[in-house]
């Protein structure tokens, strides 16, 4: 099977349309035929990067390439950048500003996330240039 | 138990997906916060929330959830009714609060998820 690739640019700008691009990505595995499961991983882990963008980043674009043994996922954005990776890979650690806790996010959940439901997540980041995050979800 | 027993037991109005009341469901999760919801992947089918803003019925879409209900009265406005529509999410709302109306759909038999 050759690779299916698909692109998004996530409006920074937009808190109400978040999730689009992950909603899309679902309507399409779900055409594929993938199981249910793989299909909540996918969407979730994108949904979770595609929300940070909004909220710390400023938006970006998704680029995912669904191969035969694999999906993976390469989330970029120009946004501040994190200071320490490891730090914002924990549970419960969060800069959310109030505004954005009071609309549901914040709790410093996303990124652990994401790593649970990846088979493997990179998060590379320069402060001031931008994040970018790759992950893969195996395919049995 | 039935989404439509869910309605009767937290004296719900419903808001969309009449047509969805006979579906099944068999486990509920109470989170005002969207990560929490999505940190556990195992089937839950309803959401109760205070929260109001369309990335609850986004949340629930990823998570395969068919039902959300807003407590203490809170009304979702009409593009989070449409996008529920879209998503054949049903949406109720009830006056009682989240710790009533968790418990009372506990005592009725829709459990939690142990993780
Ligand atoms: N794309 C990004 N650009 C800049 N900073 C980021 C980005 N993604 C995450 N961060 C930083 O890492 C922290 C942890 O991210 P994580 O997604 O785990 O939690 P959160 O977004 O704060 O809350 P939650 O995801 O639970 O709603 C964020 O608070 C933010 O400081
Ligand atoms: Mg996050």
């Amino acid at each position: 099977m050759d690779s299916l690739h698909l692109h998004f640019d996530i409006d920074g700008s937009d808190f109400t349309s978040a999730g689009e691009a992950a909603s899309e990505l679902k309507r399409v595995l779900r055409q594929l035929g993938f199981p249910p499961e793989i299909i909540r991983r996918c969407a979730i882990s994108m949904y979770e990067g595609e929300i940070n963008m909004v909220i710390h980043a400023n938006g970006g674009t998704v680029d995912v390439y669904i191969d035969s043994d694999e999906i993976i996922f390469e989330l970029i954005d120009s946004g501040p950048g994190i200071a320490d990776v490891e730090l914002a890979m924990q549970e419960g650690y969060s800069t959310a500003s109030q505004e954005v806790r009071d609309l549901g996010f914040g709790a410093g959940m996303g990124l652990p996330n994401m790593k649970r439901y990846t088979d493997q997540i990179i998060v590379d980041s320069i402060v001031g240039v931008g994040t970018a995050v790759f992950m893969s979800i195996k395919l049995e | 138990m039935t989404i439509k027993e869910v309605r009767d037991i937290l004296r719900a109005r419903v808001l969309c997906g009449e047509h969805l009341l006979s579906q099944e469901v068999h486990s509920a999760c109470g989170a005002d916060l969207m990560s929490d919801v999505l940190a556990f992947v195992k089937d839950q089918s309803v959401l109760l929330t205070g929260l109001l803003n369309p990335q609850v019925i986004r949340t629930a879409d990823m998570m395969d959830m068919v039902c959300i209900v807003f407590v203490r009265g809170k009304l979702p406005d009409e593009s989070m009714i449409e996008l529920a529509k879209s998503r054949d999410i049903v949406l109720m709302c009830t006056d009682l609060r989240m710790y009533s109306a968790c418990g009372k759909l506990y005592k009725g038999g829709l459990v939690g998820l142990e993780c």
